[in-house]
């Protein structure tokens, strides 16, 4: 096999797996490491610079780094990264001093960021601080987008949005609230260097079926439904509701209409319990508030008395695989299920909808109705507007937003200095040696056993009786020390200086996962196979060097290591060293280091 | 030094064998030799030999007597029956205890400091009475624990790490071991498991006085050059006579072997020793031409590796003895203390 080059931009990145799986690439152990240490307002200034809203993501992130969470490999539960987020955001005390200052002087670009959600706010930050004048653009009365008009205030209250979202403003940033934007060829011709569009994916699908039109009144759009009760405009639901949809804005609907006065509330799925879109921990939240999930029921008519709905006629089906693997529902032929209710929450996905932009002013659009844009750099076919968020390529989540931001406010700036969009700056990597003396580190080796902790959560009758009222209490912080401590370090990365092994096999037996194999060259089929446990998990890189006396090679399987550094401390040699990887992606203004 | 203690979390997907248990399970406690010392890697090696051949832990006794080897026992097994003897006496202890209950496996540590100079004797007369035994000698030339003199193993002629040329005679014991009687003699690097691990598990499938000669370098005082027991020099003048494969009779044998390399040999339970052919025509069941070819290789400045000898038709100390097949602890007061009037009885009979 090819010998394994630790300087590839990418192969230690991948090591550290929840940081790989961020959207936003989060240094995530680094930031666990500063609330392990009691370095609060640290541990949110890292992620304030990476994922820009801490505090909410802490709360509601779909969170794609714990399933990639290697603790989940050689354990059972990832680590609560996400909690452990929102516990820097709780305890991190006063931070306006470590925000960064905008210049004195602008630099005479003007941006309009159209829409005041995750996307936008993260182009915008990026922008303010390197001088340009920002404008954000919202209909809405306040800023945070999506963020605040459609997750429940008990999962994510305001006064968390309205804090990370005035960091921003404070940057000199100018939030035009109330602000409808009914035409993007007139805001072009306001003569913006550039305009961001981060609208959103704001139309909920409707469910056409006999008896919509009719029972109307009792059938809400979960999208449109979940604003108005953040906004306070709906305050009451039916006794009995019906959430039709597996997302998760659909566990958004059960739990809120379980909390407005929906005794019985009932969620209803036309795909299989687990291949519900909604994270199974918001899967979890709702049947622990007592909502009953039904699964392979297609609802095919509202049944109504005159108008008056009276419940939903579903057909049963089940899951046939075709050949390629694409997954049918077929009718079982059973009889039709009728399940009453007095209200139904249509919960089954959303669509972009740009009817506010021309189609004759350069940008594209493909026969989906979304736009075309060059998926790195966001551009879209008219050079100086650019997509992110949901109105980019669809609903995704809100740290993909941020993701897609940052590489847009990128896009921006180069844009506007006339340089080439298309040309990236690299991410900022480091990798330093983490020996402190014999036996000693600079991070805690010793890995914990301990499992997942809990979040503790308010009574459930308290938080059902008010649909403000926050459900989780977050972590205090000794159980955060503790979940911190489960944290395995991913990214202090086990490096191998085959020149100077001895090839004694002391990191071989000492490994506690079995990763570390002396053995001849071969095929990486044929290596993974005669290793000391063999290594079938083939997305996760094979660590080889060459260059040993014996002309044996040393394969390390990246599966499974737990990044204790045994193999280090028991080296007489110094072959392995236990080093540091920091990867900081690169944000607007970054150099372009050249090739 | 002191070592973290390796964290309990497993793999999903821990290979474990026929009785259930991973290769954690027969491990020890975290081992405080210097980093990099061959012994580990002889522990590691029992351990996976044990693994392999789906030993219960409870059924082995590990006896050991004084020095860096001789601790090891506390490194690996830590479920089975452990006994750190005084220095050099481990042979005597352990007889004992077969003696009292041959039904257990009998695993002798030892190095060259217990085993070729203040227990030699013991050596010789362990070696000699047949014991049924798997002893493991550790050689690595030199004496660790008290910073690193020449010991009774150290070749003529080798560098101490100062630079002081050893003048002595060594003592090979794997040669002693075939003069005095062992019935599988066998010798070994702890830098090439894939040669130790098989020679392991056809020792403790052997019947009768097994001994292994493992060089084992010493990386704080005998890995230098001029030393012959490095790492480098090992692996440079390390001339194996075979390689072995162990089949244990439940086992399917699926290898085949080109005709005339290979030399099958059936142990006394069953067990098939696979010998294949390495470099030149080597018979491990002449004793004395094993002793020749030691003895010339030796001149030649190589180590000789590989299963140099093993004769599974031998009879061992319980048969010569005639000793009872159970366990003492298992015949009973009356049994094993028949009473005065037996004594009596005895007495007059050779009277």
């Amino acid at each position: 096999m090819k010998p394994t080059d630790l300087g590839a931009p990418d192969y230690l990145h991948k090591v550290v797996d929840c940081q790989w799986a961020c959207p936003a690439h989060t240094p995530v152990p680094e930031y666990i490491r500063l609330i392990a240490a009691g370095r609060y307002a640290d541990a949110y200034a890292i992620n304030w610079r990476s994922n820009v809203f801490p505090g909410i993501l802490g709360r509601v992130c779909d969170r794609p780094c714990e399933p990639a969470c290697r603790r989940g490999r050689v354990e059972e539960q990832p680590v609560a990264i996400c909690r452990l987020k929102r516990v820097a955001a709780d305890l991190k005390g006063d931070i306006t001093d470590r925000l960064p200052q905008p210049p004195q002087q602008t630099n005479g670009k003007r941006i309009a960021c159209i829409g005041a959600g995750p996307a936008s706010m993260t182009v915008a930050r990026d922008l303010a601080v390197l001088g340009y004048s920002v404008t954000v653009f919202d209909s809405g009365k306040s800023a945070g987008g999506m963020m605040r008009s459609q997750i429940p205030k008990f999962r994510l209250p305001d006064a968390i949005i309205d804090e990370e979202c005035g960091y921003i403003e404070g940057l000199g940033v100018e939030v035009r609230l109330d602000h409808w934007i009914g035409s993007l060829r007139d805001m072009l011709a306001g003569g913006w260097d550039a305009v961001f569009v981060g609208t959103g994916a704001p139309r909920g699908r409707d469910a056409d079926l006999p008896g919509r039109q009719e029972a109307a009144p009792n059938i809400h759009l979960g999208i449109d439904w979940l604003a108005n009760v953040a906004f306070g405009h709906t305050t009451s639901i039916g006794r009995r509701v019906l959430v039709l949809g597996g997302g998760n804005t659909a566990m958004d609907c059960c739990r809120s209409a379980r909390r407005l006065g929906g005794e019985d509330v009932q969620v209803v799925v036309r795909s299989g319990f687990d291949e519900m879109k909604a994270s199974p921990w918001e899967k979890e939240e709702a049947i622990h508030e007592g909502i009953p999930i039904h699964n392979f029921l297609v609802p095919v008519e509202f049944v109504h008395d005159n108008g008056r709905l009276t419940g939903v006629r579903f057909e049963k089906v089940r899951a046939e695989y075709d050949a390629k693997g694409r997954r049918n529902l077929v009718p079982t032929g059973e009889p039709a299920v009728l399940m009453p209710c007095d209200d139904v929450l249509v919960a089954i996905g959303q669509e972009n909808s740009f009817p506010w932009i021309e189609r004759d002013i350069g940008v594209e659009f493909d026969r989906w109705g979304m736009p075309v844009l060059d998926a790195k750099t966001l551009q879209s076919t008219r050079p100086n507007v650019f997509f992110g968020g949901d109105a980019a390529f669809g609903p995704k989540n809100i740290i993909t937003a941020v993701a897609q931001g940052h590489e847009a406010a990128i896009s921006i700036d180069r844009f506007c200095h006339g340089q080439d969009v298309a040309i990236r700056p690299s991410p900022l990597t480091n990798l330093v040696s983490q020996k402190m003396g014999i036996h000693e580190w600079s991070y805690a080796n010793d890995v914990s056993e301990d499992r997942r902790r809990k979040m503790p959560v308010r009574d459930l009758p308290a938080t059902l009786g008010d649909v403000r009222l926050e459900l989780e209490l977050g972590f205090d912080v000794e159980l955060a020390c503790k979940e911190a401590a489960r944290c395995l370090n991913c990214d202090v990365a086990t490096v191998f200086t085959p020149r100077v092994c001895i090839e004694c096999d002391a990191c071989v037996d000492i490994c506690p996962s079995e990763c570390i194999t002396f053995t001849a060259d071969g095929e990486e089929a044929d290596l993974r196979q005669r290793l000391k446990a063999p290594a079938n998990n083939t997305e996760q890189s094979l660590y080889v060097a060459d260059g040993l006396k014996t002309g044996r090679i040393m394969v390390k399987d990246e599966n499974v290591c737990v990044h204790c550094g045994m193999c280090s401390e028991r080296c007489p040699t110094g072959a392995w060293d236990m080093q540091k990887f920091a990867l900081h992606v690169a944000h607007a203004g970054a150099e372009v280091t050249p090739a | 030094m002191t070592y973290l203690a390796k964290p309990k979390l497993l793999r999903a997907d821990t290979p474990r064998n026929a009785l259930g248990y991973t290769r954690r399970d027969y491990e020890g406690a975290i081992s405080t030799l210097c980093a990099g010392c061959g012994h580990d890697s002889i522990s590691a090696s029992i351990v996976q030999a044990c693994f392999d051949l789906d030993i219960e832990p409870h059924r082995v006794a590990k006896l050991s007597g004084i020095g860096c080897s001789s601790k090891t026992p506390d490194y690996f097994l830590g479920n089975s029956h452990g006994f750190n003897s005084v220095h050099g006496r481990m042979p005597s202890v352990l007889t004992g205890a077969a003696l009292a209950n041959r039904t257990l496996l009998y695993l002798g540590v030892s190095g060259d400091g217990d085993s070729a100079s203040i227990g030699i004797g013991q050596f010789a007369h362990a070696m000699r009475r047949g014991v049924n035994m798997t002893y493991i000698v550790e050689n690595n030339g030199v004496y660790g624990l008290t910073k690193g003199q020449f010991s009774a193993t150290a070749d003529k002629g080798s560098k101490n790490k100062k630079g002081v040329v050893n003048a002595d005679s060594p003592i090979d014991l794997a040669a002693l071991a075939l003069q005095l009687g062992a019935t599988y003699v066998a010798r070994s690097f702890s830098g090439d498991k894939e040669q130790l691990v098989p020679l392991i598990k056809g020792a403790l499938h052997h019947r009768g006085p097994a001994f292994i000669d493992v060089i084992s370098p010493c990386v704080t005082f005998n890995n230098h050059t001029g030393s012959t027991k490095s790492y480098d020099y090992v692996r440079e003048h390390n001339a194996a006579v075979n390689r072995l494969d162990v089949i244990l009779p439940k086992a399917q044998i699926e290898a085949s072997y080109p005709p005339g390399s290979l030399r099958r040999v059936v142990q006394h339970d069953g067990s098939i020793l696979h010998l294949r052919k390495v470099g030149v025509d080597y018979d491990p069941s002449d004793r004395i031409g094993a002793m020749n070819h030691l003895q010339e290789r030796h001149a030649l400045g190589e180590i000789v590796t590989g299963l140099l000898y093993v004769d599974s038709s031998g009879d061992d100390m319980h048969a010569h003895l005639n000793t009872v097949e159970k366990p003492l602890n298992q015949l009973g007061d009356a049994y094993l203390c028949p009473g005065s009037s037996a004594l009596a009885a005895l007495n007059a009979s050779l009277r």
